[in-house]
């Protein structure tokens, strides 16, 4: 423990650090990883006993008799615990930072990871603006999320497994986000990775959930085989693998447009593309539901899923110097946006609607850091997180209140159908005032958070299309006005979650009726926290254009524009490529002119005027429930009810080949050439044994004759010979 | 002389190998073999006439060991015969794969 400990304090400064000194960073980590530890002891503990009582033919029940084991009560104060003293390190830490105006990241570097004479790897932690923010999105929302998970878990059986994972999660989060170089940000990248596997799959009995969790994993695989050839071609361009000197080196390095530059950053969009499921890697996040809803706020809403897109930020002075990339990573986004956005229109699942809503929105998010709002696309990145694991939560909150009126009546039906919901704001309020909070936010409805984060990717990417040498002028408008029509879908995907899960004649049977409850309090709590964030995490980020107007409450805010000061230093460099590259950014819309703060105006009257008349149209509406409503939707509805078949096209063109080629492989390669060489090497034996053995006759008479003639034959040749 | 005696050695040897290969009666088989190591004990004493007394010396090692072999022999052909009724060595053959 000796070295752990003055690892933690005395991590060398590879770096002059400025005028600010880190506390504690390598706690920061560490602290889930101990807290993993712990959970893991406690969760092998629990399942020792599990496996005792199945080998006795019975089924473990810990909550047998009414108490609850150790194992079942300790992850309750170790896991949100760590994640507190985590989050509250990191606050001290960016208090610290906010008060030191720092211009050069604080790098520690603890030990030598990988140490050859070409390549030379430390485990080291990168201090940055950037870092910190998402240091403290992860912690701060992580620990939110590991409150709700303390009651909306607190009756399953692998209570200690389910914390050990999540701590293990935020760990590898962690590593990812505060890694020194790329080698560290892919051990987190595959850390977080594998937590998702095994947290998609955590009902691992559950066949389908189980194959969620495969598919999850092997699609990811397909990224990180681009995440890692760009790490080969960039050790081969700069013989390193560290932030700093890359990005110090790459503008003399590469001249903008650069075939080598531009296939770095492709691959690493592939990379970034299967992590964070964009178009078409994206078929793995919505079955990623499978897990437990919490898991899919943290890891499939608020953090993990957005790697990608702080990868891409993170390498924007390489994303500056390649704008046919930038072209790529904002198509792929603002296509990813409007697929994601359709399918959510005609999903019943409340879950799955969720999902292709983070899907869209990690599209915009990708629209921002394609066309250079990197800020843009972390501050979106950051009020995502907010309220999107709000939604989920708050979903979360009514699966449990479903499940838990249905299983009173010992009906099978779905809970998470949302055709089988309706009327429940009457019985969960403060999920339903907090879920419409969110859905406010996600919908871009001025002064909440997701306003003013998807309008400053919307307007950047307007004011690149008029960016005078933009080659891809054309291209960044027809972005920008798919953006717009996906902004207004997605107000009426969510006006329609809301309307089918809260509003209406509730279509749950009459006995279960009764059974419906508000979560306990374990849970809401982490519900008015995020939601409080939803109302004012915009607030930090005011676009210049708006701060005087009205709508930055005539610049009353004391936090105006503080999200773009702060993130100066790591985009300043690509900014300045971008604008010598492009030329500046013009300060009208595309097509029909128009400055910034009258498109926010007009988008955010649209998206009301959305919500409103989705509302007012669909309240009245009589929907079935999921086993009245049996026939799927057809023509247009049954593409996007069927997610644009982008399973089945899988299907045919990929999975189902591997498949024949597998069969092959095994039909004719396995069994003919491998065992058939096999067999013959065991046949020749067996003959050889059948010859040899015909020698042998049993008579002694026979041995004696041949005993003569050796003796013969040996002292003839030495007579003779 | 000495020619004499090796030849008469080599043809008693050459009789009890040739005894051993064709006989199939157990004891006779013993028998011969008994009469290899006397044709051999033959060759050791003409011979120590010239190369000294070691050859006397070695045919009383024989004759030790072949009385024990003798007393091993003959009890394990009795077990067999026990066993088999029979001491024709054509009939044990179970000593194969």
């Amino acid at each position: 423990m000796g070295s752990v400990a003055s690892v933690l304090t005395s991590g060398v400064p590879a770096q002059d650090a400025a005028h600010w000194e880190p506390v504690l960073p390598g706690l920061i980590i560490l602290l889930p990883l101990l807290g993993f530890v712990a959970n893991s002891v406690l969760a092998l503990r629990a399942a020792g006993w599990s496996s005792a009582e199945v080998r006795a033919g019975r089924e473990w029940d810990p909550f047998a008799g009414g108490s609850r084991p150790l194992t079942h009560t300790l992850p309750t104060w170790i896991g949100p615990g760590v994640m507190l003293v985590a989050f509250v390190l990191a606050a001290w830490n960016f208090v610290g930072m906010f008060g030191a105006e720092l211009h050069e990241p604080v790098i520690r570097s603890y030990w030598s990871w990988i140490s050859t004479s070409t390549l030379q790897v430390d485990a080291a932690i990168q201090l940055d603006q950037l870092s910190m923010v998402m240091m403290l999105v992860v912690t701060g929302v992580g620990f939110l999320i590991h409150v709700f998970s303390v009651g909306y878990m607190k009756d399953d059986v692998g209570y200690p497994r389910y914390f050990a994972y999540l701590n293990l999660f935020v760990f590898f989060m962690l590593v990812l986000v505060m890694g020194a170089g790329y080698a560290m940000m892919f051990i987190g990248w595959e850390g977080v990775g594998l937590c998702s596997y095994l947290l998609i799959g955590y009902w691992f009995t559950d066949r389908e959930k189980s194959d969620a969790g495969k598919k999850a994993f092997i699609v990811n695989r397909i990224g990180d085989f681009g995440f890692l050839l760009a790490m080969f071609m960039l050790f081969q361009a700069f013989g390193t693998l560290d932030f700093v000197p890359i990005f110090a080196g790459a503008e003399g390095h590469f001249a903008v447009g650069g075939a080598t530059v531009t296939a770095i950053t492709l691959l690493l969009m592939l990379g970034a593309a299967g992590k964070s499921a964009q178009v078409p890697l994206h078929v793995w996040l919505p079955d990623a539901m499978a897990g437990p809803t919490p898991v899919s706020a943290l890891i499939h809403a608020a953090t993990m899923v957005t790697a990608g897109v702080y990868m891409v930020v993170r390498s924007g002075v390489l994303y500056a110097l390649a704008p046919t990339s930038q072209a790529v990573v904002a198509g792929v986004g603002v296509l990813t946006a409007l697929i994601a956005a359709t399918i959510a229109l005609q999903q019943n699942d409340i879950k799955k609607v969720l999902a292709y809503s983070t899907v869209s929105q990690l599209g915009f998010m990708f629209l921002g850091a394609g066309v250079g709002a990197f800020t843009a696309a972390i501050f979106h990145l950051m009020t995502h997180a907010f309220f999107k694991a709000l939604l989920f939560l708050g979903a979360g909150a009514v699966i449990h209140s479903m499940h838990h009126a249905l299983h009173k009546v010992d009906s099978h039906e779905d809970a998470q159908d949302m055709r089988n919901m309706g009327g429940l704001k009457d019985r969960m309020r403060i999920t339903w005032v907090v879920m419409w909070i969110a859905t406010l936010a996600i919908a871009g409805i001025w002064p909440l958070a997701g306003f003013f984060s998807k309008d400053e990717i919307i307007w950047y990417t307007a004011a690149w299309a008029g960016a005078e040498a933009n080659p891809f002028g054309g291209l960044y408008t027809l972005y920008w006005v798919v953006a717009l029509v996906t902004a207004m879908l997605t107000a009426f995907y969510m006006a329609r979650l809301m309307v089918m899960t809260f509003h209406g004649q509730t279509r749950l049977e009459h006995g279960a009726r009764s059974h419906l409850h508000e979560a306990p309090r374990v849970m809401t709590v982490p519900l008015i926290v995020l939601a409080v964030l939803s109302v004012f995490g915009g607030w930090v980020n005011v676009p210049p254009a708006l701060s005087e107007s009205a709508l930055g409450f005539f610049g009353a805010l004391p936090m105006t524009e503080w999200l773009h000061h702060w993130l100066e230093p790591i985009t300043h460099d690509a900014a300045a490529i971008q604008v010598a590259a492009l030329g500046e950014a013009a300060h009208d819309a595309p097509l029909l002119g128009g400055g910034e703060l009258a498109w926010a105006l007009a988008s955010t009257l649209a998206a009301a005027a959305v919500v409103a008349v989705a509302v007012r149209q669909l309240a009245p509406r009589r929907v079935l429930t999921a086993a009245a409503d049996a026939t799927p939707p057809t023509g247009l509805r049954g593409v996007l009810y069927n997610k644009w078949y982008f399973d089945e096209i899988f299907d045919r063109t990929i999975v189902q080949p591997v498949l024949a080629a597998s069969r092959w492989c095994w039909s004719f390669i396995d069994t003919v050439i491998i065992d058939g060489f096999v067999n013959s090497v065991g046949n020749f034996t067996r003959l050889a044994g059948w010859f040899g053995s015909l020698f042998q006759t049993g008579q002694a008479n026979t041995y004696a004759f041949v005993l003569t003639l050796g003796v013969l034959l040996v002292l003839g040749a030495a007579v003779f010979l | 002389m000495l020619s004499h005696a090796l030849l008469l050695s080599a043809v008693l040897f050459v009789i009890g190998t040739l005894g051993v290969i064709i006989r199939r009666n157990a004891i006779i088989i013993f028998l011969c073999i008994e009469l290899q190591l006397n044709a051999v004990n033959l060759a050791f004493v003409a011979l120590s006439r010239y190369t000294g007394i070691e050859g006397q010396l070695f045919v009383f090692f024989v004759m030790t060991v072949a009385a024990a072999e003798a007393a091993v022999g003959l009890a394990i052909i009795i077990s067999i015969f026990r066993h088999y009724k029979t001491v024709d060595v054509d009939k044990f053959n179970l000593l194969k794969w």
